[in-house]
């Protein structure tokens, strides 16, 4: 008698969920048999029987704590024999409502590659899911010879919402301290504590700049940047607006303000006609004064530069958020022989506006202008409060860099241990 | 309550909308819960600044036509403008030229108002593209002029700037691998290919960060007074 035992060894998947399944004789007599079954059964190069991987013996997912609720962690148990296998294929299918069915299952989508991970791993994340969905996973591992069966997950998982975001932590509470100090400062400069802050010459010079464009009969021309009201950059610069057109306002100066975006018009529009009507001089302020010209960036570069050279105005004022345009219009600015304040919160740019501009706000310099200018004592507050976060920031990197140098001098020691203990804690 | 009521939408309305949208957009960063507010609110700002768009090429027209009217110095070109953003507009808006979608073909105006073949994507290629890269290509006659100013030996500290400019420029060209190829393994630290590199992973990384921390908690400090309403200045007036 002869018997002869098909048995599935490998079924192979694509994305799509089509599968192809592949068959191995283990018993076989009859060489007819094996001339019929040549197609389907995998052979190497010399003509031998090989094997697929054996399918992960369990697989489960979970939520993912503390997170947005669109990630699910992935694990399996591989079983032995597996290493001979290059990769995972992890595959989802989402649970579909009653009637929606597309995939293998009633009320289950189709499998779609979600990832794939080496063999060695057995677990992934799976993120950006819709936290309102629950998924099925399966996993395969495949191999040269062939794809192992897959092992499927016996419950939908689905990704819950968090309270908060854990992965968020240290920043969260670097926010905390930082608006804790700024908060401590301003109501300590509420109850009448002293507050000194360094003179900022740049800011310093924005009476005279004004009071040489008075003098020379000439506009000034303040550019606040070319991005929108969503920038803090865009909203900084326009508190330093308020403060010169004011300064023109008194001096009986023309401002002129050309604007990148119709929202930042509107709002200088506003800073411009509050700061005339507060300087007593409400019938000097000119609406057609502060104008939109075009998002486009270097469209808005030619004309501004355009107007610089036709024009020549005495006093030129860059505060904002600038990218390439930075150097063209503080160039011009410079060719022109107007008196030239910068200031911007983009590090790629500062070099550019030290070079061609008489004063530059660097960075935080820029931020505390309103402050600076306002002089009231809330403001100033807060100035001092940024200082003390900036001192704890100093610290922490002077910790840092002993237990970076320690951990390389002595790598066996307590040092590395720290280290890796503070990049935690600050979540890097 | 004449005088009141300026105040309220001036001040008091403009005030309370950037605290609400602000703490908002600052909790939907670390509390999930909050996110899709966050998302709303952002939704909001794009659509605001969509529609004072229109305040924009209102005051973009206004400008140009007076100028224009009154026949000042270079009116010609206020009328280009104008002539020009009519164009664009209309051939926008319309779509004309523009082919038919492939996945909608029974829906009139369903094609990309960009797509090939429109007249709008003919004068984004083919003229404010060329345009904007003129302008870009300028810079580098500025940098030129900018680094000739910027580099003059005039102290101590400009001399040190000229240096250390000399030794990154030259180390980033074949010429700092020619001049300093010679010099040993043991001292190829001093090569100015790898005094270059030194530089701008270490002077030049530190100094950067420096002013990144800086400015982060510049940001921090000036969204918290707009947040807790001590700054109003960015509304005109701190009254």
């Amino acid at each position: 008698m002869i018997s002869s035992a098909l048995i599935l060894c490998a079924i192979s998947l694509d994305s799509s969920g089509a599968s192809d399944v592949g068959l191995a004789n283990t018993s076989i007599t009859a060489a007819g048999n094996k001339a019929d079954l040549r197609g389907k059964i995998p052979l190497n190069e010399l003509g031998q029987e090989i094997s697929a991987p054996p399918a992960a013996i369990s697989i489960s997912a979970e939520d993912v704590a503390w997170d947005a609720g669109g990630a699910i962690k992935i694990s399996w148990q591989p079983a032995a024999g597996t290493t001979s296998a290059t990769k995972w294929i992890v595959e989802r299918s989402e649970v579909l409502a009653a009637g929606q069915g597309a995939g293998q299952g009633p009320g289950q989508g189709p499998w779609t590659l979600v990832t794939e991970v080496p063999i060695a791993e057995t677990n992934a994340v799976v993120s950006k899911l819709s936290p309102d969905a629950s998924f099925f996973f399966r996993v395969t591992a495949v191999s040269p010879n062939g794809s192992s069966a897959v092992t499927t997950t016996k419950s939908a998982a689905k990704g819950h919402w968090n309270f908060f975001i854990s992965a968020k932590l240290p920043l969260f509470c670097a926010i905390l301290l930082v608006s804790a100090c700024v908060i401590y400062f301003i109501l300590a400069a509420r109850r009448g504590r002293p507050m000194k802050v360094r003179r900022i010459a740049a800011l310093e010079a924005i009476k005279d700049a004004v009071g040489r464009a008075t003098e020379m009969g000439r506009s000034i021309l303040f550019v606040p940047g070319i991005q929108d009201m969503d920038n803090i950059q865009t909203v900084a610069g326009l508190t330093v607006l308020g403060n010169v057109s004011r300064t023109a306002a008194e001096y009986d100066a023309a401002i002129e303000v050309p604007t990148s975006r119709s929202l930042v018009m509107e709002a200088a529009r506003e800073a411009v006609q509050a700061s005339y009507l507060a300087a007593g001089r409400a019938d000097a302020y000119n609406a057609d004064a502060i104008r939109y010209i075009t998002d486009e960036q270097f469209g808005f570069v030619a004309y501004v530069s355009g107007r610089m050279v036709r024009e020549k105005p005495a006093a030129c004022f860059y505060m904002g958020c600038f990218f390439a345009e930075s150097l063209i219009l503080a160039e011009t600015g410079n060719s022109i022989g107007a008196i030239q304040i910068a200031g911007t919160a983009e590090s790629s740019q500062l070099p550019f506006f030290v070079a061609a501009c008489d004063y530059t706000l660097i960075g935080e310099e820029f931020m505390a202008a309103s402050a600076y200018l306002s002089g009231e004592p809330d403001q100033i507050g807060s100035l001092k409060g940024q200082d003390v976060a900036k001192a704890i920031a100093a610290i922490i990197i002077i910790i840092g860099v002993v237990l970076a140098t320690g951990a390389a001098i002595a790598p066996q020691g307590a040092m590395p241990a720290a280290l890796e203990w503070l990049k935690g804690v600050l979540g890097s | 309550m004449a005088e009141g009521s300026p105040r309220i939408m001036k001040r008091l309305v403009p005030m309370w909308i950037a605290i609400i949208a602000g703490f908002v957009m600052l909790l939907s960063a670390f509390f999930p819960i909050t996110e899709s507010l966050g998302e709303t609110v952002g939704e909001i700002f794009n659509v605001v600044a969509a529609i004072a768009f229109v305040l924009g090429a209102g005051s973009l027209a206004k400008v140009n036509l007076a100028k224009i009217s009154r026949r000042d110095q270079g009116w010609g070109y206020a009328a280009i403008t104008l002539i020009c953003f009519a164009i664009t507009l209309v051939v926008g808006l319309g779509k004309i030229g523009v082919p038919q979608s492939t996945q909608f073909p029974l829906l009139g105006w369903s094609g990309e108002k960009d797509a090939e073949g429109s007249i709008f994507g003919w004068i984004y290629e083919f003229a404010l593209v060329p345009i904007t890269s003129t302008m870009f290509a300028l810079l580098a006659f500025y940098v030129a002029s900018a680094a000739f100013r910027a580099f003059r030996a005039k102290n101590l500290e400009a001399i040190l700037l000229l240096s250390t400019a000399f030794i990154v420029l030259l180390g980033r060209t074949f010429a700092g691998v020619v001049l300093t190829g010679w010099l040993p393994d043991w001292a190829s630290g001093l090569r100015l290919e790898n005094l270059s590199v030194y530089i701008m992973q270490v002077f030049n990384t530190a100094g950067n960060r420096a002013i990144i921390i800086g400015i982060a908690l510049g940001v921090t400090a000036t969204s918290l007074r707009i947040l807790l309403g001590v700054d109003r200045s960015w509304m005109g007036s701190g009254d």
